[in-house]
């Protein structure tokens, strides 16, 4: 049995009061007031979620892009120093093996974000794919060196510029600033990133574990009246099952492809080869059997992973729950599920459709996602 | 602290004898362990569980946790305040909160904690 590891900042979730659970491997904080209360501090204010399980691997040298460009699906050569973009890691079957962030340091520096429960695997995908291009490439997993924290919520910008520097409120989504390199040569340094899981506006900060405690309770303090909380695993998951944003290894997986996810976007077609083009070119032209669809919950009831949703007038058309939860911004249940959508085409957002709860069939309605977008300030 | 008016079960729910009834809920420790209740699944009136049956359900954002009956009987009413509030049972786990009113077929079984005894264990983790 593998054992079971804690983030550098598990003492301080201690004295906040978390009550922790299992997650990748890894003991994380699930909640710590309540996971409503939480919730509501990210949209309404500001949370701070410790997420240093997060993998972090290096990819650096002068055949770092092309070897990066051969294994995800969007186009790193687009990506400017400074900017991130989310993409993933497929199968020959176009099927996710994770779904990651890249960050271009520089143009032959790269930064990966992958998920704890796949890191072992990405690793060895990537130490394969490096070994094949021979010199000129080298991977560094550094995430057992690496902390992360996100700050989400409207009142974020606040508190995360006057702690790291008034050039954070400038950054656009998804773009980010380098800090500190020469502090930490072997790592990081410090990575203030405009990027969230949660659909708020908000930050994710990189840092070494050494600096990692001090962050932490620099925010904490400069949050205060600006009423920042810790907020666990358990509200993030609502978050960012609210956004529509999908969990690799819950909602996508090696079932899955980014074009029965709703996430074509992601594909670039005139980058050149990647693994799982063929297939993903396939789906393209001849459509696909499988989406990924939202939907609501009409009656009373909360449907769950593993529940099944049947499209209504649709034999056949219906699919697992991949999540499901009671969502609190929106006062009801929602969910998304893997829909088999045989040849009658895909479901329209408002089909009508019933999911099975504990022998009962509740009412349900398909709709477009995200379920939740934050006002436009 | 622990009600002492009631008997207790392992599955650390609640049950208030009163002629020829059972009022049913969970315990303080329960919902502490579930988290924020959204949703209380219980049946309608009428309905009639043998002792040992799910009768339901109360689901927090996080999980889902089954309801069973330790006693037998039919359903006489429901608590309706759940339906717009839920969080009774997190806020008033032994009074507001209650889950489900049975009327009794056959005898409580012998095998329910009192107070004093299911304090002891929580006590004992």
């Amino acid at each position: 049995m593998k054992r079971v590891e804690r983030t550098v900042l598990y003492r301080r979730h201690v004295e906040s009061g978390a009550r922790f659970g299992p997650f990748a491997g890894y003991e994380m904080p699930i909640q710590y007031e309540g996971v409503l209360a939480e919730h509501r501090a990210v949209r309404e204010r500001v949370g701070m979620f410790d997420v240093s399980h997060m993998g972090e691997v290096r990819v650096q040298g002068p055949r770092a892009v092309s070897l990066l460009q051969g294994l995800t699906p969007n186009d790193v050569a687009a990506l400017k120093p400074g900017r991130a973009q989310y993409s993933a890691l497929l199968t020959e079957r176009g099927t996710f093996i994770d779904d990651l962030l890249v960050y271009c340091l520089d143009p032959e520096d790269y930064l990966l974000v992958v998920n704890a429960a796949s890191r072992a695997r990405d690793l060895e995908l990537l130490g394969a794919a490096a070994a094949s291009v021979g010199p000129g490439v080298r991977i560094d997993d550094q995430s057992d060196a690496t902390a992360l924290v996100a700050v989400q919520g409207p009142r974020a910008v606040e508190i995360v510029s006057e702690v790291v520097g008034p050039e954070a409120a400038e950054l656009r989504y998804y773009s980010f600033i380098h800090q500190d390199e020469a502090l930490h040569q072997d790592g990081l340094g410090r990575i203030v990133s405009r990027t969230g899981y949660t659909g708020e506006d908000g930050f994710e900060i990189y840092t070494s574990v050494e600096r990692a405690d001090d962050l932490w309770m620099e925010l904490l303090e400069q949050g205060r009246d600006s009423g920042l909380a810790p907020a666990g695993l358990g509200a993030r998951d609502t978050l960012r099952l609210e956004a529509g944003m999908m969990l690799c290894g819950q909602d996508i997986d090696g079932e899955t492809t980014p074009i029965e996810a709703g996430l074509s976007w992601m594909v670039k077609w005139k980058k050149g080869d990647f693994v799982g083009r063929d297939a993903l070119a396939r789906q393209r032209r001849d459509g696909c059997r499988h989406r990924l669809l939202g939907f609501e919950v009409l009656g009373r009831g909360i449907a769950r992973h593993g529940h099944l949703l049947a499209v209504s007038g649709r034999p056949g058309c219906g699919g697992p729950v991949t999540s499901g939860a009671f969502a609190p911004t929106l006062g009801r249940a929602i969910g998304i599920a893997r829909v088999d959508c045989g040849a009658g085409g895909v479901p329209e957002p408002g089909s009508a459709a019933s999911v099975e709860v504990r022998g009962r069939e509740i009412p349900c309605r398909i709709v477009e996602l995200p379920f939740y977008r934050r006002p436009k300030v | 602290m622990i009600p002492d008016d009631r008997l207790y079960t392992e599955q650390h729910e609640w049950l208030r004898l009163e002629d020829g009834e059972a009022v049913l809920g969970i315990t303080d420790f329960a919902q502490r362990e579930l988290g924020d209740v959204v949703f209380v699944d219980m049946p309608p009136p009428g309905q009639a569980f043998a002792a040992g049956l799910e009768i339901g359900a109360i689901e927090s954002v996080k999980a889902v946790a089954e309801i069973y009956t330790p006693v037998g009987g039919t359903v006489e009413a429901t608590n309706s305040q759940l339906e717009d509030a839920p969080e009774l049972v997190n806020e008033d786990p032994y009074g507001e909160g209650w889950l489900v009113r049975l009327r009794l077929e056959g005898e409580a079984p012998g095998d329910l904690m009192t107070a004093a005894e299911y304090e002891a264990l929580l006590a004992a983790g």
